[in-house]
């Protein structure tokens, strides 16, 4: 992995506040399985469990003002980024509480309370938009940073390459953040990607491209550090990306034959959660009791989450003609 | 009184979007070759502009439609008024995507919490022999996607009118301009404001006949009026202007009165937004009809290249001519 000169370290508090956000992503996710399981949400999900630390750190240096892109595979960016669960379940359940009043679900959900802009289905389709957002923070005289999610399957696609190239050429504050999960749905990395690090690919767009341990918080935090100080410095952006390996494969309920058996339990048996939570106690950045605390206090907030969107009303039918412009289509 | 001035379709544009941009410094515009040190666009409808705003607010792009369509859907959410321009009608296949999926949709999926106002500036139209991936007329396309207004005038005054009302909509807009209604000198009041969208414009007043157009192909009607007055036929042209929303309340106003349509437009006839406007106008007016709704427009084939094939392929003032007569009939 790339190293950087002087790259700063998480000091205790860093590092608990990023294990607090991969926490809140996994408690939360472990919910909605649970509850897809019993039938109460009906909606593919496409899960990034064991990618936890990518947005967890990034979010970690980001304030409300920042904005994020992101795609299908991006409620752990959305709860990383700060938010709210009880709209986010009521989303994710199709009501009326829910951040999109139901109208969007969990692959088009917006928050931009909490910079939340855009949630997108389409692979590649974060990145030409998060560069209009990063061309307003320049126009606005911000200091706003845009993040734009997204997998290794999307630098294949055009809007990746056009999004670099004018990102770079307009010295944008965007920091395009890819995790490479080693798969595109259920095609392997090297089976459609002809270079054998995305990173790389900066270099034809004159930007730095930097390829990090997306499961190390150290690594992840040396590089997001220097990313987002470039961005807010008026530098132009960042490629930033991060390996990783998902565990539940593309969609809830495929089943992941395309990964070995062998590179799938080496990657759970490396999962980052745990691991994180171990090396805090170890090296005494939080103790035991602390952090069982932490995970009740979180697994109370997903609780009262779940039961306030499952509660939730349909949204009314009249729904379907409001929002379609900003003036009400007459029916 | 406001005085009248003579201009065509390109200057009217352009003094538009001059008033948009000092009214409001919001507006921004973004598209290849914009900017005046790339010409001011390749036929200067953007010309003046970057010299007078900047070039933070006037913005040459690389040629890349879905990076330029992205850039005008982001700034749009984060609170300014995009004009982009994509050069010709047929690359905007190239950014379907972004406007289709996302400039169109972001209001709806968002609940009401984001809104995307972007003028999408595009020219397009047969007759200028530019063939088959320069010339087409996709207004049905985007006519049949929710969220995004389809606007397309035939004459200056209304180029000016509906650009000042397409920058002042919360909502994206498709602005379509065609090549065959450019150069065409008309009167543009001094003073010329905004123009409603979704209004149509009669521009001749009947009782025999409806018939409905738009674009360019306005300008083909008006060259059929004579003959069809010779032939003792009293039309009704109706310029539609905006196609989504398009005017109902005109149009079937229109027909009750004379009982009789003829849509004609450039776009091929098959799956055209003739079809729409024929199948409402039979649903609400049945009883009413004193002959069968036609329709004219394009063949079912690419815009060709070679001249006579090309003209073959426009619906010409001496179709409409016939049309009529046949409805008449």
């Amino acid at each position: 992995m790339a190293e950087l000169s002087n790259a700063p370290k998480p000091a205790s508090e860093d590092l608990v506040d990023i294990y607090r956000r991969m926490l809140r992503i996994e408690r939360n996710e472990d919910a909605v399985l649970a509850s897809m399981r019993r039938g109460r949400l009906t909606m593919p999900y496409y899960s990034a469990r064991g990618q936890e630390v990518i947005p967890s750190t990034i979010s970690h240096f980001l304030n409300d003002e920042d904005q994020i892109c992101t795609i299908y595979r991006g409620i752990q960016d959305m709860v990383a980024k700060g938010i709210p669960l009880k709209p986010l379940w009521a989303e994710l359940a199709g009501r009326v509480d829910g951040t999109c009043k139901g109208k969007g679900g969990a692959m088009h959900m917006t928050h931009p309370e909490t910079g939340i802009m855009v949630t997108t289905g389409i692979v590649g389709s974060s990145m030409p938009i998060a560069n209009g957002l990063g061309w307003a923070a320049k126009l606005d005289g911000s200091k706003r940073v845009v993040i734009a999610y997204f997998g290794d399957g999307a630098s294949n696609i055009g809007a990746f390459h056009e999004s670099l190239n004018m990102a770079s050429l307009w010295k944008l504050p965007v920091i395009f953040v890819c995790a490479n999960n080693r798969f595109a749905e259920h095609t392997r990395y090297e089976d459609g990607t002809a270079v054998d690090q995305i990173s790389k690919r900066a270099v034809g767009y004159n930007m730095p491209g930097f390829t990090v341990d997306g499961n190390d918080p150290d690594d992840m935090f040396a590089h997001a550090s220097a990313a987002i100080q470039r961005a807010r410095a008026g530098e132009g952006p960042t490629l930033l990306e991060c390996m990783t390996f998902r565990f539940r494969g593309h969609v809830i309920g495929d089943d992941d034959k395309y990964m070995t058996k062998e590179e799938k339990e080496a990657a759970m048996a490396a999962d980052p959660l745990p691991a994180l939570r171990a090396r805090l106690v170890s090296e005494g950045h939080a103790t035991e009791e602390e952090l069982t605390n932490m995970q009740e206090k979180i697994e109370k907030e997903v609780e009262e989450a779940r039961d306030f969107g499952l509660e939730s009303e349909l949204p009314s039918l009249d729904e379907l003609r409001r929002d379609v412009f900003a003036e009400e289509i007459p029916a | 009184m406001s005085e009248m001035v003579k201009m065509h379709a390109v200057q009217a544009i352009n003094a538009a979007l001059h008033e948009a941009m000092a009214a409001d410094d919001k507006v921004l515009v973004l598209g290849e070759d914009v900017g005046d040190k790339e010409g001011g666009g390749i036929t200067g409808i953007t010309s003046g502009l970057s010299t007078k705003f900047g070039d933070d607010r006037v913005k040459s792009t690389p040629i890349a439609e879905q990076a330029i369509m992205g850039a005008a859907i982001g700034a749009a959410m984060a609170g300014y008024k995009v004009v982009a321009e994509i050069m010709m009608m047929n690359f905007t296949t190239v950014a379907m995507d972004m406007i289709v999926n996302h400039a169109a949709k972001l209001r709806f999926m968002s609940g009401g919490q984001t809104s995307v106002p972007i003028v999408i500036r595009t020219l397009t139209g047969a007759g200028w022999q530019t063939a088959g991936q320069h010339s087409d007329f996709l207004e049905g396309w985007f006519a049949h996607v929710a969220g995004i207004k389809v606007v397309c005038p035939a004459f200056p005054a209304d180029y000016k009118g509906l650009m000042l009302s397409c920058i002042q909509d919360p909502d994206p807009c498709i602005f379509v301009e065609a090549g065959g209604t450019f150069f065409i000198p008309n009167d543009v009041p001094d003073d010329q404001g905004p123009i409603p969208l979704g209004k149509a414009n009669v521009v001749q007043e009947g009782t025999d006949v409806t018939i409905v157009t738009w674009s360019a192909q306005t300008i083909r009607t008006m060259a059929a009026a004579e003959a069809i007055a010779e032939a003792g036929i009293s039309a009704e042209i109706i310029d539609l202007r905006t196609i989504s929303p398009w005017d109902k309340e005109t149009v079937l106003a229109s027909v009750e009165k004379t009982g009789r349509l003829l849509v004609a437009h450039e776009a091929s006839r098959n799956f055209g937004p003739g079809g729409e406007i024929a199948a409402t106008v039979s649903e609400e007016l049945f009883g009413k009809l004193k002959a069968p709704v036609k329709r004219l427009g394009g063949p079912t084939c690419a815009v060709p290249f070679a001249k006579n094939l090309e003209t073959a392929f426009i619906v010409q003032p001496e179709d409409i001519v016939a049309a009529v007569k046949e409805i008449m009939a």
